[in-house]
């Protein structure tokens, strides 16, 4: 029955796009191209043009300057209602006056499309809801209206699927089942989904592409594990995860890699790993990917190694221990180690801090409080 | 022992001041069933004669006719009109803003007499005949800002996503319109137009200075007052007030049910 | 029924979302009902104006007038009606601190200590709103049956002595105030319960647990923040009640003591057909109510207004 939503999703493009607010510049010359069939997810802080960006998709929104092509027709002056795209609303925007099975059946009656009773059940039936097709939305639970509002969106086999945060009204839980239960959907249709959210798990969780925005353009685009493992910019490092910064100008260039002079020691990061080659640069690190140590390891030269520093918190997690590590004259370090039981590391002690130099990444600009 | 008596005093005080807004009702109701001669003053014994005579006292039922349909009339004109101010004060952005606000403000805060005064001279001047017509356009006049205050309060509390989801839907505005908004604005609309027929129906001081010869049933109330208002005026008075009483209760048994329907499947 | 017209503050849209910005549906949505009210609500109040400066034509005929410029009709009518003006704001003044007196305590049982019992809140406000289904002259003229000469209650009062033998109600300044209060608490009681309803409980409880008297609670916290309320109240009631003239009226609850601006306005214009006298008093009348709007408005903003 699925088998009847399975159709091919297409291209999307946006072409320097800008949009401007009254007082506000939302988007910023934005480009974008996101692939037939994939599940793309643009992520980002609240404010930072995501939800302009899948309402001008939807065509909710004119764009100031620039183009809209879906399947490489330009959609950029078509009305909403012209649009082959669907979307599922951050509140689900059921109509409260219709039964379920007509709030999914309103597309196709739209499209006078035959038979829309019994597709909208099937759609039903596709999201686990044919029971409920009679009653009012206003008496599901949030789950269950987050999939009639899926329903509602497929059952017109849209070329592009827009969630706009669909997931965020939802307890942890049942957000996590959702979560994998949107993504089967979606391998099963077919569909090019474009999912925005604020939840960078989500978005690396369910995602083929993560698009990460701030203040109104892209800072990085990718596969999630790319994301996570080489941040480019300052804001990736802290959106994405954790990361520890270290900054100090270039002091020495070999072949493969280059090293920064941070007060008196040695950081180095592989040259294919680092944006910026010459001047003041930020290196970092995940805490989960550097280790402690009570004594002072032997140096070398495919590990950097700083300390000793003091201990200052453990915190347990249950996964893991985090610790917080004060390294005189660079500041505070967090650690991830795995809780395997056997940790002897104490609050106040002196602990030295280690990494694979093949596990640091240079950054393309500096935190906001270090001056260039 | 103090304490309780302080407590108990302003639910008793309620009562009191409830009785008291209630007492001209009750009196009218009880003397719409006065066996009466000559005059609607002292009790005389009760009688439904009053009941099932009442268009037999001169010029009641017409004047009453007269009411209904003014205020019909002016309901329906006034409820269009005020409506689609409503969504665009709302959803629309648009110079002149506070303009438009100040503008629907002022006829609700001008006295009656202003207004009925106004219009009236400006009949004059134009030469206009007044009568039913007139009254008309006078009460769409001052209905008009209480439909828009009453249904943008309405749209206000409408989600524009569900609009929105219309259009995503392949809805082309006006089916947005007539498909999703306007069912979903009927309940303030709904109350808009009781309000603003509860005002025309009830509205003596324009009338009277704009209806000309035309009669209305306040202005029957208000002609006969000089020499003792009949019991057929108590009687439409009395109906009137029964059939808003059962409106009002029978909307809210309505949403009651409803709410209490929701909660059970829940 | 949608009394929001007489709510207190604001009503804030619950939705975030930016205003569409196409100009020529919100003119469509708009003229109509604008174009409306510039003929008739607008012009109207021109024409008053014109009419309040004209002059009696040449024939000298009653009723005949022509356009002039006379300001001394303004002079006139305040030599000849200041009885009636300073009557009329007494009066409306009066009446609206009763009704505030008798109408707070009401709302506040309804608004806050009703809360706990929905089914007697929203019988309460049912009856409150129940004076409007019936006509506003039935019940004035039913005060008057009730407090009229032969009624028990004055003659109740003279055999107790608190009226003299030749002493009666009807036609005397309290028994106009006493009208004007009643008609118009609706009026009041509705602003002041949206206000109260929407109070927070837990302010109070953060007052007296600030060690505030129950007194200073009030005065510090409760009565500012139905602050909105009280002022759409009073407006609501003052304006009307300035305007009325069928509590005033020799029919009604009056005397020929008793007559109000109205009362005058009417009498000149539909009966003795003294047109500009009328149209000056009217305007008068406007000028100084819109002297207490502006004082609401620089208060509150015109988005508050609807």
């Amino acid at each position: 029955m699925a088998t009847d939503f399975v159709a091919r999703g297409s291209d999307l493009d946006l072409v320097g796009i800008r949009k401007e607010f009254p007082g506000f510049t939302a988007l910023d010359h934005l480009d974008l191209h996101i692939p037939a069939g994939e599940f793309f997810a643009l992520l980002g802080p609240s404010g930072c043009g995501k939800t302009t960006t899948l309402r001008l998709v939807a065509g909710l929104e004119e764009p100031t300057t620039g183009k809209i092509l879906i399947g490489g027709k330009d959609v950029t002056a078509s009305k909403p209602h012209e649009r082959p795209v669907n979307t599922v609303f951050q509140s689900y925007a059921l109509f409260p006056h219709m039964s379920v099975l007509e709030n999914v059946a309103f597309g196709l009656r739209q499209r006078k499309i035959e038979d829309p009773l019994k597709r909208a059940e099937e759609a039903l039936a596709l999201v686990q809801l044919g029971h409920l097709a009679q009653r009012r939305p206003q008496q599901l639970s949030g789950g269950q209206q987050q999939r009639v509002a899926l329903a509602r969106a497929l059952v017109n086999r849209p070329s592009l699927l827009l969630l706009d945060e669909p997931l965020g009204a939802l307890d942890l839980k049942l957000r996590r089942e959702m979560q994998i239960e949107l993504k089967a959907i979606q391998m099963e249709v077919g569909l090019t989904f474009l999912h925005v959210t604020h939840d960078q798990e989500e978005a690396m969780d369910m995602a083929d592409t993560v698009a990460v925005m701030n203040k109104g353009h892209i800072e990085q685009m990718g596969a999630p594990e790319a994301l996570y493992d080489r941040p480019h910019t300052v804001f990736v490092a802290k959106f994405l995860g954790q990361s520890n910064l270290f900054i100090g100008d270039v002091a020495e260039t070999s072949a493969n890699s280059l090293s920064i002079e941070v007060a008196g020691y040695k950081i180095s990061v592989p040259k294919d790993r680092a944006e910026k080659h010459t001047g003041k640069i930020a290196i970092g690190v995940r805490p989960e990917k550097a280790d402690l140590h009570q004594q002072k390891p032997a140096p070398s030269s495919s590990e950097n190694l700083i300390g000793p520093g003091e201990v200052l918190d453990i915190r347990f997690t249950g996964v893991s221990n985090q610790f917080l590590v004060e390294i005189p004259n660079i500041g505070l370090v967090t650690v991830f180690e795995q809780n395997e039981g056997n940790s002897t590391v104490a609050l106040g002690d002196q602990v030295y801090v280690s990494w694979k130099v093949d596990h640091s990444f240079g950054l393309a600009d500096l935190p906001d409080s270090v001056e260039e | 022992m103090r304490y309780s008596l302080g407590r108990a005093a302003l639910p008793v005080y309620a009562v009191l001041a409830l009785v008291y807004l209630l007492i001209p009702i009750v009196y009218t109701f009880i003397f719409s069933f006065n066996n009466t001669f000559k005059s609607n003053i002292t009790w005389r014994g009760f009688t439904f004669n009053n009941w099932l005579t009442v268009c037999e006292e001169q010029g009641v039922c017409e004047a009453f006719g007269n009411s209904i349909l003014i205020g019909v009339t002016s309901t329906i004109v006034a409820t269009a009109l005020g409506t689609a101010i409503a969504i665009a004060l709302v959803r629309y952005e648009f110079k002149f803003r506070s303009a438009v606000s100040l503008l629907l403000f002022l006829p609700m805060a001008t006295p009656e007499i202003v207004l009925g005064a106004g219009l009236a001279s400006q009949f004059f001047n134009i030469g206009a005949e007044k009568g039913i017509g007139t009254v008309i356009i006078a009460h769409v006049m001052f209905c008009l800002s209480f439909v828009v205050v009453t249904v943008k309060a309405r749209v206000s509390s409408l989600d524009p996503a569900l609009e929105e989801a219309g259009s995503d839907l392949y809805a082309s505005p006006s089916h947005v319109f007539w498909k999703i908004t306007f069912p979903l604005l009927m309940p303030g609309i709904m109350s808009a137009a009781l309000l603003s027929f509860a005002l025309s129906f009830d509205d003596f001081i324009i009338t009277n200075f704009n209806a000309g010869p035309t009669s209305t049933f306040p202005k029957f109330v208000y002609t006969a007052a000089s020499k003792g208002i009949p019991a057929a005026a108590n009687v439409v008075g009395s109906a009137v007030f029964l059939v808003a009483i059962l409106i009002v209760v029978g909307v809210q048994i309505r949403s009651t049910i409803k709410e209490r329907r929701l909660r059970a499947v829940k | 029924m949608a009394f929001a017209a007489f709510s207190g503050g604001s009503e804030k849209s619950e939705y975030k979302v930016p205003r569409k910005n196409s100009t020529k549906v919100a003119l469509a949505l708009l003229l109509p009902g604008m174009i409306y009210l510039a003929l008739f609500f607008i012009t109207p109040l021109v024409s008053l104006v014109a009419t309040s400066l004209e002059v009696p034509d040449a024939s000298g005929e009653i009723g005949r007038y022509q356009y002039g410029f006379e300001i001394g009709n303004y002079w006139y009518v305040i030599q000849t009606y200041w009885p009636h003006i300073a009557r009329s704001f007494v009066y409306a003044l009066a009446a609206t601190i009763l009704s505030l007196l008798i109408s707070y305590p009401l709302a506040y049982f309804i608004g806050v200590r009703a809360r706990k019992w929905p089914l007697i809140q929203k019988l309460a406000l049912a009856l409150v709103i129940a004076p409007f289904f019936i006509s506003f002259l039935l019940r004035t003229f039913a005060w008057k049956q009730l407090f009229s000469n032969e009624s028990w209650i004055v003659t109740t009062l003279q055999s107790l002595h608190i009226l003299a033998p030749d002493q009666y109600l009807v036609g005397t300044d309290f028994m106009v105030i006493f009208g004007l209060t009643y008609n118009f608490i609706p009026f009041m009681t509705l602003p002041l319960y949206t206000a109260l309803e929407r109070l927070d409980l837990r302010l109070l409880e953060a007052g007296s647990d600030l060690y505030a008297t129950p007194a200073k609670v009030f005065r510090k916290v409760t009565l500012p923040i139905t602050m909105p309320g009280i002022i759409s109240g009073t407006l609501m009631t003052f304006i009307p009640i300035a305007g009325d003239y069928i509590n005033a009226s020799r029919d009604f609850l009056g005397s020929s003591g008793t007559q109000m601006i109205g009362n005058v306005v009417e009498t000149n214009f539909l009966r003795i057909n003294d047109y500009p006298s009328a149209s000056a008093l009217s305007v008068l009348l406007m000028a100084a109510i819109l002297g207490l709007v502006v004082f609401y408005v620089r208060r509150s903003g015109t988005e508050d207004l609807l």
